[in-house]
């Protein structure tokens, strides 16, 4: 940590410009008088209002991590187990600016294949990041820096930090249809046509599966038409794959997309965390990947984006990383995360399948098809905020405004509860 | 007085690097050339195109973690690393405290979850990282946060480093203070200033409050070697007490990198001294709202540790204790340092400056020519501004190091690089 201590006289530094106080005033009033307080987080907000609520009955399917059946966070026995294994032995020093090569290796080859070519010729420029809202920002600062005109085309809905992350990074924002509210599935000739009408060279966020809020992912050959128009307009492609393995249980699967995108030749970019799949939450673990031309140009990107980390938090921390390469790094473990994954995605699958059931046998005028067809953590439901908000003031159900259901906050337990309530409120709708 | 705080991940706050590199801007849209590829039996005409990135340059190695790197390389028998400031012991090796092995073993037993804090970070994480610097009973609101650099903000520069003396070049740092435009945001290290080791006495800290204070500038402390200086937790946050006394708004960063030796877990607070408990509320919520598009809330592991040993007496105890032997090695160590150097040099030369500053770090007086020598000639490794991590040298290595400095001080090249514009 060094400082700036070169001499300087007084008279030679850089004129400041003066800050307009009213100073007689100033020792009786605060610097942060014109200091608004900020609009609370969406998401975050709902946890904090269900924690405040005394009610036995509540229900909090508002904020997306994991759930058992009895409503309990989870931590993997993988995960207990990889803290077992290096609990007192890891010495705590700084790990370079690029984070933990190995956790980093490891991460690559779930994204882009064991076997990947881009790996072996050493084509990626990756580093670790503080989870996906770390590597997401990391990029964004990135295309700031090094592409200072250009845009991010986000989709409509996503996850509401998205626009925060970009925002703050002060890359100008425009966005791209996605969700159909009347099929409650993809806009894909809507999404085709944005693409279409997008200056040449633009980038794009694309959730590499499981979407956040909708689940509604495109198909396999949906995504094949999206690759050759994004080739045919030269557009860049970053992913944020935050629930790879949680969508259909296996993570090959999950990356589908990213792997269409890598066999029709482009050079994308990622962003990938533990928190779901690893029930890693708290560590914030996750990876920041560039493919590039060549080693020599990943060599320099990678610099580029450390560079970027320094000023931010000089490197990335370390324990979530040596859980994952524990995990990850050892065959035995890696078997076992895999089934743990699949055992998380297929709860939530099953609790699907018996909402839908539930809000069928109740007699719900409404379908409700897009609760199964919808994949990976939630369920965008359909229900208005003042469905929304008589779920919650009536039935002390949590979920954020816009109808999303975190189905991973379902249980046996809840789901009878749930479903009556979601009827209740929408069965005079047509 | 109400105040807000909030967590500092332990950045260094480096001055903003001009980034003189010539940027390629945009896609040029060059054309793109064809490149078959062959998938299966279908025969693909793929467009790569040119890189986005081609007009990237190569990022500059990090002053100081590229020194390590260095190091690494060196095949050396006798190479020494003083660049990089985390602590080792007499054996040169890496220390992870006893009191931080127990937390972490309690931590296992427990079964403690792995859920998302809050944006602010963990309560019992804030309660106590606010008591241990503003000292109990200080009325508080708490909040943990990774701060970055912005840098867009416009810096200059006051006068701290005398290299005539080695030391304070107090007058310097009075005169530029005051003249600095009022409202001014002022950076101080709260105690062990790094890299030079050199802090100001509680009396000079007098002084550099009231002209603070009568120029309404708002302090920005940043509290990295808490306990590391002194041996003391309380003795070391004096400077940053003495501000809170005053009642003025200010700004203290902690760290727990050193002190608690957890460097990877990146574990630090952001303190915010508000005039009101309504300000500390605002100002609060636009931190969180900063925070959550950087990296939405903060690492656990580290938070917990921390809550655990500060908030349990008997590990708090332990803690204190380890902390005093840590600083008590380094202290040491000046000692050796010092009395090898002067029973070495001839010259006359007046060494004492190491045995007046204090911390991890000694500014040796070396100029970068020197400071090449050592790493050239006597593999030291260093950082080019002559600072030498004291927390990187055993006993054993005093004499080596001595002949090493003494040597380049000496003997390297007689380049002297005078920032001093008249």
């Amino acid at each position: 940590m060094a400082m700036a201590t070169t001499i300087r006289n007084a008279a030679s530094r850089r004129a400041m410009s003066p800050i307009s106080v009213d100073f007689s005033l100033r020792s009786m009033s605060s610097w942060w008088k014109n200091v608004e307080p900020a609009p609370k987080d969406p998401i975050l907000g709902v946890t904090e209002a269900f924690l405040a609520d005394p009610s036995p009955e509540k229900v909090n399917v508002g904020v997306g991590a994991y759930r058992d059946d009895n409503g309990k966070p989870v931590v993997l026995e993988c995960v207990r187990e990889a803290e077992r294994r290096i609990a007192g032995s890891s010495f705590m020093e700084y790990l370079p600016m690029g984070g933990s090569v190995k956790m980093v290796e490891e991460t690559l080859k779930l994204a882009y294949g064991d076997n990947s070519e881009f790996i072996k010729d050493k084509r990626i420029a990756a580093v670790q990041s503080l989870s996906g809202t770390g590597a997401c920002r990391l990029f964004a600062d990135f295309q700031k820096r090094f592409c200072p005109g250009s845009q991010i085309y986000i989709p409509v809905p996503t996850w509401s930090n998205h626009h925060n992350i970009w925002r703050d990074a002060q890359v100008p924002q425009k966005t791209y249809h996605y969700y159909h509210p009347e099929t409650k599935g993809l806009d894909f000739s809507g999404l085709m046509d944005d693409v279409k009408n997008a200056p040449e060279g633009s980038f794009f966020l694309l959730h590499a599966c499981a979407h956040n809020p909708t689940g509604v992912d495109p198909t396999d050959e949906q995504w094949r038409e999206i690759s050759q128009l994004f080739k045919a307009k030269k557009h860049f492609a970053f992913f944020d794959m935050a629930y790879q393995g949680f969508a259909s249980g296996d993570p090959a699967r999950d990356a589908k997309s990213i792997r269409i995108f890598l066999e029709d030749g482009h050079h994308i970019g990622i962003s990938q965390s533990y928190a779901k799949n690893m029930g890693l939450y708290g560590q914030r673990v996750g990876c920041l990947s560039v493919l590039c031309e060549d080693e020599k140009q990943a060599v320099t990107v990678k610099s580029q984006l450390q560079q970027l980390a320094r000023p931010m938090y000089s490197n990335p921390p370390l324990h979530g990383a040596h859980i994952v390469s524990t995990i990850l790094g050892d065959p035995e473990l890696k078997s076992l995360w895999l089934k743990e994954v699949k055992i998380m995605a297929d709860r939530i699958i099953g609790m699907r399948t018996t909402l839908k059931e539930s809000l069928e046998k109740l007699g719900s005028p409404l379908s409700w098809e897009h609760v199964t067809k919808q994949i990976g953590m939630f369920c965008y439901s359909g229900l208005t905020p003042e469905q929304v908000d008589r779920l919650t003031s009536e039935y002390h159900i949590y979920m954020t405004r816009n109808g999303r259901i975190s189905m991973a906050g379902v249980t046996t337990g809840n789901v009878g509860y749930l479903a009556n309530a979601i009827h209740e409120v929408t069965k005079s709708s047509s | 007085m109400a105040s807000s705080m909030l967590s500092l991940g332990s950045t260094s706050l480096l001055p903003r690097e001009i980034n003189k590199d010539k940027l390629k801007l945009g896609n040029s849209g060059s054309n793109p050339f064809l490149k078959a590829k062959s998938i299966s039996r279908v025969t693909m005409t793929v467009a790569v195109q040119p890189s986005r990135f081609e007009g990237i340059t190569m990022a500059p190695p990090d002053p100081i973690l590229g020194v390590s790197e260095a190091f690494k390389a060196d095949t050396n028998e006798l190479k020494l690393n003083l660049g990089v400031g985390a602590y080792r012991t007499e054996e040169l090796q890496p220390y992870v405290l006893n009191v931080v092995k127990k937390a972490e073993n309690l931590m296992l037993e427990r079964g403690d979850n792995k859920e998302y804090l809050p944006i602010e970070g963990l309560a019992a994480f804030n309660k106590a990282t606010a008591e241990l610097l503003f000292g109990a009973g200080h009325p508080v609101i708490k909040e943990q946060k990774n701060i970055f650099n912005d840098a867009k903000v416009p810096w200059s520069e006051y006068r701290y480093y005398d290299p005539k003396t080695i030391g304070l070049d107090f007058e310097g740092m009075i005169a530029d203070i005051k003249e600095a435009p009022e409202g001014s945001f002022i950076l101080l290290h709260g105690c062990a200033h790094n890299p030079t080791g050199i802090d100001p006495t509680p009396e000079q800290w007098v002084k550099i409050a009231d002209v603070i204070q009568e120029k309404n500038h708002i302090p920005f402390f940043d509290v990295a070697y808490q306990g590391f200086a002194s041996g003391s937790l309380d003795e070391d946050a004096a400077s940053v007490r003495l501000f809170a006394e005053r009642g003025m708004e200010f700004f203290v960063a902690q760290s727990y990198s050193k002190n608690l030796g957890l460097y990877a877990e990146r574990i630090g607070a952001i303190n915010v001294v508000c005039s009101s408990a309504d300000a500390a509320t605002r100002v609060k919520s636009q931190l969180k709202r900063i925070a959550r598009p950087m990296y939405s809330n903060p690492p656990v592991h580290g938070a917990r540790i921390v809550a655990n040993v500060v908030g349990d007496a008997t590990m708090f105890g332990e803690w204190k204790a380890e902390m005093e032997m840590m600083a008590g090695r380094i202290k040491t160590v000046r000692q050796k340092l010092y009395d090898s150097l002067v029973s070495k040099d001839k010259s006359g030369k007046d060494w004492s400056f190491i045995l007046k500053q204090i911390g991890m770090f000694s500014f040796t007086g070396l100029n970068k020519a020197q400071s090449d020598n050592m790493t050239n000639k006597w593999h030291v490794y260093m950082t080019k501004d002559g600072r030498i991590s004291l927390a990187g040298l055993s006993l054993a290595k005093c004499e080596y190091l001595a002949d090493a400095i003494i040597d380049s001080y000496h003997n390297a090249l007689l380049y002297w690089e005078t920032p001093i514009e008249l």
